[in-house]
């Protein structure tokens, strides 16, 4: 179960040491007063990737984002981007283009207009620039409004102008600062999988800026998670949603369980870690070397566990508690667990059964049960 | 909301923009319709000193008598159309000047943090508590020939003779620009402030140098703010008449210098309602066409 995901070949430059990144960040820090929005920041990104920058408002991802665009310049620590360091570089001399979260489109323009004019600025010919216009609107299925002013155009297709617009300068990395927080969530979920397509097909380097953890995870090949100006993680959707390495990210992905412990031993890649609420010991399959004695909280993702009546058989990890509350979700529900020390614990079940009645119900006494190897632990 | 809501909401609506309108209706609109009834008639000696425009004659009779001769006279005297041009012409560049004042002045404003904003707002707004006689009066301590400005000129050996400032065209633009530089700014401010900044840096973004983007964009987007701030200043600098007579010379050809002369001084207020009236069709026919079509071409920029 453990190393079976991501056998096929596919595309991942940054395990490759011979593959030299596109962009890279060294020691990239920026203070406004203060305020430390970008603390200490070492990054790389590979050509060709669609890279994620994850986390909280005010985590300091937007300002990363805008000193790549060069709208703020690093307090200390340089920017590199195809091997120049762009640290000094006005914003209208770099081989990239930003669309912003509220498109800025120039309202007093066309959509033409709009996509025209960053060609214009290049002094492209206007036989070609009309020629690329008409290319990169067909692109984004545009063409038909080509004449029409911002305002005459729903979210949906603003937004589709907006990515012509920066599409049609063919930059080296392309930015998006919350490319769909302005769409209905439909609209949303269909437009992210046709982002990703648009980028395949250009193979652009596309970095995106969200706090969408959902987003992040569909549209990224990797995802920088951060936290108050550093970075915690930077992996695949699957490392970090799996493998995540710090408590901090265990909790922002998705749903964790997590219990404080301490290490009672350590063998044949079986860790032992003795919880003080609960009343048996936990045992973790890949805990990686920690030693005895240390203080780890050991992380179970609530679809990973079992909910059943049964005690839980020989070899698997299991802790008592009764049903608190139930959330019913249609295509699953939430299920959650009171222990014996009152900590509750969240289980996801799938609603296998097409009815209304689930065998388990409110108040009953069960037993919550996973495989050593579905449990991470976590040092940090 | 019931029925006796919305009752009260429409004549809610009604009480609250009603006033205004009768307000204008009373004290302009009808007295501007007394002003084109004299123009229509002839002077007379006596009072009032023009001939009625409506007479019950013999046998229940009722006479119009339109007099078109003061307008005959707009035409046939060159004096007028004298001081129409150059009314239009002085008011034209005092506008110009005021805008090329008045935009880098009201840009720094939108553009400066929210506390200096409000500080350098309230300075633009300053003048307006004294009286504006008083500070026109005060440009001739300033303008004249042994006034405050030559005086500094001379002192600092630019000039070796007094200049003639005061009593020429060039005093009434200064004054005109110094009054009406509040009304240029303040319209500016508005359409400045509200711009998107993240529009400029799209622009730069996309590759435009910062005068480029100026250029493109913040100034096709500040057309509403440049129209209604020059529109404010043209429209009463046209008629202006304090200015002229303070400051200007007995050359300096204004609409509003004769207005007065042909009031009170020949006392022929036919003529003098012609000129008014005339001024009006001059000055209200061209805006609403210009502002009709500007309409159009900034439609939807905000």
């Amino acid at each position: 179960m453990t190393q079976t995901v991501a056998q096929r070949p596919t595309f991942s430059p940054w395990t490759d040491p011979e593959s030299v990144p596109l962009i890279r960040f060294e020691g990239v820090s920026k203070r406004f007063g203060d305020f430390v929005a970008v603390d200490q920041v070492d990054l790389s990104i590979h050509a060709g990737e669609f890279f994620s920058l994850l986390g909280a408002s005010g985590c300091g991802k937007t300002t990363l984002l805008r000193m790549l665009a060069g709208f703020e310049t690093p307090t200390s620590g340089r920017i590199f981007i195809d091997g120049t360091d762009v640290s000094a570089i006005p914003p209208y001399e770099r081989p990239v283009n930003m669309m912003f979260q509220s498109y800025a489109l120039f309202p007093h323009m066309t959509v033409e207009q709009n996509v025209a004019f960053g060609l214009k600025q290049d002094g492209l010919p206007k036989a070609q620039i009309r020629e690329k216009v008409r290319d990169v609107l067909d692109l984004v299925q545009m063409s038909r409004f080509g004449g029409r002013k911002p305002h005459q155009l729903s979210g949906g297709q603003r937004q589709r102008v907006a990515l012509a617009r920066c599409l049609a300068k063919e930059p080296k990395v392309l930015l998006l600062d919350e490319p769909l927080a302005a769409l209905d969530r439909q609209l949303r979920e269909r437009t992210q999988l046709e982002l990703v397509g648009i980028q395949e097909r250009v193979g652009i380097t596309f970095v995106m800026v969200t706090h969408d953890q959902g987003e992040a995870m569909t549209m990224s090949s990797r995802i920088a998670v951060m936290n108050s100006g550093c970075l915690e993680q930077v992996g695949t959707p699957v490392e970090i949603y799996e493998y995540p390495g710090t408590r901090f990210v265990a909790d922002f992905i998705g749903a964790a369980n997590m219990f404080e412990g301490v290490v009672a031993s350590d063998s044949d890649d079986l860790l032992v870690v003795t919880c003080p609420e609960l009343e048996s010991d936990l045992t973790i399959s890949h805990g990686g070397s920690v030693p005895v004695g240390a203080p780890v909280t050991v992380m179970v993702r609530p679809e990973k566990m079992v909910v059943q009546r049964d005690r839980p058989s020989e070899g698997m990890n299991g802790v008592k508690g009764i049903v608190a509350d139930i959330a019913y979700l249609g295509d699953v529900s939430i299920y959650h667990i009171s222990l014996p020390s009152g900590r509750r614990v969240e289980v996801l079940r799938t609603n296998l059964r097409h009815t209304g009645e689930q065998e388990l119900t409110w108040e009953d006494e069960v037993h919550l049960a996973w495989h050593p190897a579905n449990a991470m632990v976590l040092t940090r | 909301m019931t029925a006796l809501d919305r009752v009260a909401r429409r004549w809610g609506r009604l009480i609250v923009g009603f006033p205004p309108y009768v307000w204008l209706l009373i004290f302009f609109l009808v007295p501007f319709l007394i002003v084109i009834k004299i123009s229509l008639s002839q002077a007379v000696m006596g009072i009032p000193p023009y001939t009625p425009l409506l007479e019950w004659g013999e046998g229940a009779v009722l006479t119009i008598r339109i007099a078109l001769g003061s307008f005959g006279t707009l035409f046939s005297d060159e004096l007028y159309a004298f001081a129409y041009l150059n009314s239009l012409r002085l008011a034209a560049i005092a506008t110009f000047c005021c805008l090329l004042l008045g935009y880098p002045a009201a840009y720094a404003i939108a553009r400066s943090s929210h506390s200096v904003r409000n500080l350098l707002l309230l300075l633009v707004a300053l003048p307006f508590w004294t009286s504006f006689l008083i500070r026109v009066y005060a440009w001739i301590g300033i303008l004249k020939t042994e006034g405050l400005l030559n005086g500094l000129l001379l002192w600092l050996g630019i000039i070796d003779t007094p200049l003639q400032i005061l009593e020429t065209d060039l005093a009434v633009l200064i004054g005109m620009v110094y009054s009406y530089l509040p009304f240029m700014v303040l319209p500016l401010f508005a359409t400045l402030e509200k711009m998107d900044l993240s529009l400029l840096e799209a622009a730069a973004d996309l590759g435009c140098r910062p005068f480029q983007a100026f250029i493109s964009v913040t100034l096709p987007l500040s057309l509403p703010g440049i129209v209604a701030g020059s529109l404010l200043v043209f429209i009463p600098a046209v008629g202006e008449f304090v200015i002229p007579d303070l400051l200007g010379g007995p050359d300096t050809l204004m609409i509003g210098k004769i207005l007065w002369a042909e009031f009170f001084d020949n006392r022929d207020w036919p003529v003098a309602s012609a000129v008014a009236v005339a001024m009006l069709i001059l000055l209200v026919v061209p805006v609403m066409v210009f502002q009709r079509l500007q309409g159009r071409a900034t439609e939807g920029t905000r």
